[in-house]
């Protein structure tokens, strides 16, 4: 394993334990104000000082890591279910099914993904719990973006079923169900692990770009896109480093997973 | 003139079946027929009969998409009722606007990202490679909403952020195709009959890449119109990005609906541009 492959996978793994124990790390509620010293400076109480509403900066760092880091790879689980069972239908079938449901990806595809995203959120409530906005925006990122994956996963498949060793099962008397499962899925799971690992980042940056836009994770509930959304009242006058610490901290996650997943890819 | 009328086909095809995906939102979307002025209290019962009955949409399916395309075909697109006038004027009046962004974007984009894979691949530097990587690992791994507010603090025009979003995917494909071409046997042949290396990579690197690298193009303009939305609405120009973003805020579903198919019908036109181009490509060269 390469030394910065290696690096990566152990800087996700510190943050993710990091956002799990956020409970334990967080020196207060991502929601607790603190109205006597709001939009603080770096302190031994608020590490990464609070924000205009005197809330603990470090706290809803962590908390917010946590919503990021742990529903993004959710959505992409959902992503990589239906693009397997998408396009993984779609080859097996080959012929007419596979024309046909290809060429409803291309429409998926050739969609812009911030513009379908946007429309389908337009459809459901804007005004609702901050829970439910962070479950409805993954499940739409998750639900939304199975169309690139399930062309890799069809073509794969194809590939697959006109493969020696396919023809072998087949001759000898493997059919339906059992060829699927003993012998189609074992060999897909490589494709469909790193479809897994390229949709997370994308799911981050998505979260991020809603959240900055007003139609993600609702307040007082932190994820990195609404974390990130300080940004917009930020003046040279007063500015604090510590404003920038979501930014660096996505900025070096979606790294860490590139890098990561240049084995997987390969 | 068979891939031509093939993609021609496809593409339009394509269109339509958008048009039906996105006629079907607007009609099952939660207060599609219902107009503000039903809430005016000095209407009675039966003006308001009157009135939901004027606006009531079609209640077979087929019926309602006939309306919707025989309304599209003379130019009627619709009424925002979160912007207040028709949805065609709106974007006739923002849509120039975007694709001054996007034109200059993708050049800008494509230029940068370009001329960096090429120094990369010809310069045969790790630290040239490292440089220009890093770079464009950062930009890719940057949200588009978050350097429109880096932008917006730096006080930098925003179609720069379109631009830095198109830059790091173009340099990622073109440096992977220039290496790609660049190992191949007839490469690495004139390499060693001594040939200059620029004449080497004008004459048989660049053509080798040049039909993938044509397939990247049309992709870049979706890129492009993705990154629009949160770069307008943050950097505040008045294009259908922002259109759509006040549209999404508003809940004005008729007026995102033809903002997605028109984004789309540009994007696919795009592609099949961009593809059928790489067809001439490969069909001069052979």
């Amino acid at each position: 394993m390469k030394r910065p492959r290696l690096l990566a996978i152990v800087f996700l793994g510190l943050v993710t334990l990091s956002s799990l124990l956020a409970g334990v790390l967080a020196p207060a509620p991502y929601a607790q104000q603190f109205r006597d010293v709001p939009d603080a400076a770096s302190s031994r109480q608020h590490p990464l000082g609070t924000d205009d509403l005197g809330r603990d900066r470090l706290s809803r760092l962590l908390y917010g890591t946590r919503v990021s880091l742990l529903l993004a790879p959710a959505a992409a689980l959902v992503t990589t279910i239906l693009a397997a069972f998408i396009g993984g239908t779609a080859g097996y079938a080959g012929g007419w099914m596979e024309d046909l449901v290809m060429s409803g990806t291309d429409l998926f595809l050739s969609l812009p993904w911030l513009f379908l995203l946007i429309t389908v959120r337009a459809l459901l409530p804007l005004n609702v719990a901050p829970l439910t906005s962070v479950v409805i925006t993954f499940a739409l990122l998750g639900c939304l973006g199975w169309a690139g994956a399930a062309r890799v996963v069809c073509a794969d498949t194809h590939e697959l079923c006109n493969s020696d060793f396919m023809l072998q099962a087949r001759a000898s008397g493997n059919a339906g169900i059992r060829l699927l499962v003993h012998h189609l899925l074992p060999n897909l799971k490589p494709v469909l692990f790193a479809q897994f690992w390229i949709s997370i980042p994308v799911f981050i940056l998505s979260e991020t770009n809603l959240s900055i836009l007003g139609l993600g994770v609702a307040e007082p509930l932190p994820s990195w896109g609404s974390l990130l959304r300080e940004l917009e009242s930020f003046s040279m006058l007063t500015a604090k480093p510590s404003q920038f610490a979501p930014l660096i901290l996505l900025i070096a996650t979606v790294s860490c997973f590139h890098l990561a997943m240049q084995r997987e890819e390969a | 003139m068979s891939s031509l009328f093939r993609c021609a086909t496809k593409t339009v095809i394509l269109i339509f079946l958008g048009g039906l995906m996105g006629a079907t939102l607007v009609r099952f979307a939660p207060g599609y027929g219902v107009t503000e002025e039903e809430l005016d209290s000095r209407l009675n019962g039966e003006s308001l009969r009157a009135l939901r009955a004027s606006h009531e949409p079609p209640r077979d399916l087929m019926r309602f998409y006939l309306q919707f395309g025989g309304k599209l075909l003379h130019g009627d697109l619709g009424f925002s009722s979160a912007m207040r006038e028709p949805v065609s004027q709106l974007i006739a009046e923002r849509f120039p606007e975007t694709m001054k962004s996007i034109g200059f974007s993708v050049a800008l984009g494509w230029a940068a990202g370009l001329s960096l894979a090429i120094l990369s691949v010809t310069a045969r530097s790790a630290t040239v490679d490292l440089g220009t990587s890093l770079v464009a690992t950062i930009a890719l791994c940057t949200p588009a909403a978050v350097l429109a507010l880096l932008c917006v603090i730096a006080q930098a025009p925003g179609r720069l952020v379109i631009a830095a979003i198109i830059f790091p995917k173009v340099f990622q494909y073109a440096r992977n195709l220039l290496l790609r071409s660049a190992a191949l046997p007839h490469v690495l042949a004139a390499s060693a009959r001594g040939i200059r290396a620029s004449r080497i990579f004008l004459w048989h690197i660049l053509p080798v890449a040049a039909p993938q690298l044509l397939a990247v193009a049309g992709i870049t303009v979706s890129m492009a119109f993705t990154a629009a939305i949160p770069v307008e609405a943050l950097c505040d120009i008045p294009g259908i990005g922002q259109l759509a973003w006040k549209a999404a805020l508003a809940r004005d579903l008729e007026l995102l609906v033809m903002l997605t198919m028109i984004v789309t019908t540009v994007t696919l036109l795009a592609n099949s541009t961009a593809e059928l181009l790489g067809k001439v490509v490969v069909a001069g060269k052979a």
